[in-house]
This record gives C-alpha cells, structure tokens and sequence, in this order.
C-alpha cells in the first residue's frame, strides 16, 4: 500500500507541528505535512508502466501517467512555498517583538 | 499545558485521523490502476488539439488556465503579505549605508572558491532559467519552475559577492514592476482573448507546428508572464528577508 507513505507524512507532520518548540522548525513540518499531499496526488495519477505526460520524443498514444494531477502538484508547490514565506516573515517579526520563537512561550500570547 | 498534555491530547485524535487514512486509502484504485478518464483525455488531445508536447503545462495554462490564476494571485498575495510583514517598524532604523562589511556588523567572509564559482554560475543560471521558461509547453518546466531559476542568479551574486551587488543586480522598483506586471500579463492574456471573441482565457493564438518553439498558441506566451512573476515575487521575498537581516536595527 504506497498511499500509507502519505498518510505517514501527513500524521508525522502533525506530530511536529504540535510538538514544535520553534517558529522555525514549525513551519519545516508544515512542509513534510503539506508533503504528503504531492506523495498522493501522483500516486493516485500513477499507471503501471506508465511515462512522464510529455510527448516530446515519444508518440501521442504512448501510455502516460495522469497529467492533471501533476498540474495539482505544480501548483501545491508553489503555494507551499509562498506560504512558507509569509510564515517566517510572521516568525521573524514575533522574534522582533518578544525575543521568543517557542510557540509554548506565554510571553508571545501577550500581544 | 504542559509539552506531556499537549502530546496525549495530540495522539488520540492523531491515531483516529491515521485510523480514519488507512480506511479511505482502502477505497482507493489500488496503486498503478489509474481509473481516468480525465488524464487520459488530457493526453490524447493535448497534441492533435493544443500542438503542445507538455501536457502538465497544458492543463496549467490552457485547460485550467482559470485555476492557474488563482494560484498566481496566492503567489501575489503571499509575496505582498510578506512584504508587509517586513517593512521598516516605527521603531527600527535602516543603516545608513546598505554594505554587509559595516564594522558594528561585519559578514562571514566568503572564501575566493565560493566567489568565483558563484560568479562563473550567473550567466549559466540566467540561460538555463531562459531556456527553461520558453520550452515549458515543449519539454518539463515552464514560468514556475523557470522562475525560481532566474530567482537564484541574483541570489548567486549575494553568495559570491557583496550584499551591495545583489540590491544593485535587483533592485527594489523593477522587482515590483515585474512581479505585477507578470501577475498582470496573465490576466491581460485572458482578455485578449475575450477581444477576439472567444472566452477568457481561451487559446485563440495561432497555434503552429507541434514540438517547435513558436506554437501551442497561449501556452508559451503565458509562460512568460508567469515566469516573470515568480522570478520577480521570489526575489522580492529574499530582498525583504536579507534587509532584515543586513539593514533593518530594532
């Protein structure tokens, strides 16, 4: 079962998430969480046998994998990363603010 | 709460989630049994109908091409919301002079190896983006993935260089200009298309010859826009956090 890989990643990015003591590191969990949505996007597109969905140098009718769900990936990597990026500029500004990243720190809660 | 609370709370729930994964993956085709019929009709038709050899790309840019603007308008978002973020505070000053050799706060000296080979890569990084941004409909890649390349030439200047260099290689106003106008072009694209009575977005260009340059109609002109965009939001993105942490005092 291939797909268990994404439920794997997709628990294991919680555990971190909710277990993270840093701004920082809290944000690389979202990104394996976020990671088990590309796992079984192309798993689901994935036929046996099947090449990558571009007909370059080999014929229209040759057996290719779903590209509708790569297109998905596409774009749920770079939404991911712009998210990323907008995460660490809230890290970076709640450091400015309280000299804390540990979201368990109370003093960041003070606003 | 404790870290101890938080984690017992955390794993019941976590253990029904992964319980509940397990039990939906069971409803799944199993793997390597794709059902379609979406992606095979992709595939069929996206030479004969599109003359693109991509089919990825064509699904991004044609097919949901309303969908990709969406997305580009998160990218915009998000580029914009970070810069927000990070302006100058009411607090905070900007160092006079914006040179990451300032003595109160001197940079990591970079080794001559690293310099060169940063230096030798630009131009190589600037190409590769290029090629990569104009054969999207043809081979992998495309405006996303291209983008990110033009990104990093800059970025390589920064590492081989002075912090200096990176704002003069890529400054602030024509990052702007190029990321809206990227954002823009897309939009503007889906208009043009309204103009010669077809529906936004639609794919009125001429289409040409499959596997040449110059074809697939819309695909590579919305490349371009697109990649202009994602070069120009990343770098606004690096731009802000290496003031933060070169010029910006609290």
């Amino acid at each position: 079962m291939p797909f268990v890989l994404a439920g794997w990643l997709f628990v294991v990015g919680l555990y971190g998430i909710v277990s993270s003591r840093n701004f920082i590191h809290m944000v690389m969990c979202m990104g394996v969480l976020q990671s088990s949505t590309y796992v079984l996007l192309l798993e689901v597109g994935y036929k046996a046998g099947g090449t990558a969905p571009i007909f370059f140098d080999t014929q229209p009718s040759a057996k290719a994998v779903d590209p509708v769900v790569q297109a998905l990936t596409l774009t749920d990597v770079v939404v991911g990363v712009t998210v990323a990026a907008l995460l660490m500029a809230l890290a970076v500004q709640t450091h400015k603010r309280t000299g804390s990243v540990d979201p368990t720190d109370t003093r960041i809660m003070a606003g | 709460m404790s870290t101890r609370t938080r984690l017992l709370l955390f794993v019941l729930p976590a253990l029904g989630v992964a319980a509940l994964l397990v039990w939906s993956f069971t409803g799944l085709p199993s793997f390597g049994h794709y059902p379609g019929p979406y992606g095979n009709v992709v595939n069929a038709q996206v030479v004969p109908v599109r003359h693109a050899t991509n089919a990825v790309a064509s699904v991004n840019f044609d097919f949901r091409g309303v969908d990709t603007i969406g997305e580009e308008f998160i990218l915009f978002a998000a580029v914009m919301g970070t810069s927000a973020l990070l302006r100058v505070q009411r607090r905070e000053r900007q160092e006079g002079s914006s040179d990451d050799r300032d003595e109160s706060h001197p940079a990591a000296e970079t080794a001559g190896a690293v310099q060169v080979i940063c230096m030798a890569l630009v131009a190589p990084i600037v190409l590769l983006g290029i090629y990569i941004v104009v054969h999207g409909h043809l081979t992998p890649g495309g405006g996303f993935q291209g983008g990110v390349i033009l990104a990093t030439a800059p970025l390589m200047v920064y590492l081989g260089g002075r912090y200096i260099v990176f704002r003069q290689v890529s400054p602030k106003g024509l990052l702007d200009f190029g990321e809206g106008a990227g954002a823009g072009g897309f939009v503007a694209i889906g208009f043009i298309a309204m103009l010669a009575g077809a529906a936004f977005l639609e794919n009125v260009f001429p289409l040409g010859k499959a596997s040449e340059v110059f074809s697939a109609g819309t695909i590579p002109v919305i490349n371009l826009s697109v990649g202009l965009e994602v070069a120009g939001g990343l770098l606004l993105v690096m731009w802000e956090f290496l003031e933060q942490a070169l010029v910006v005092r609290g």
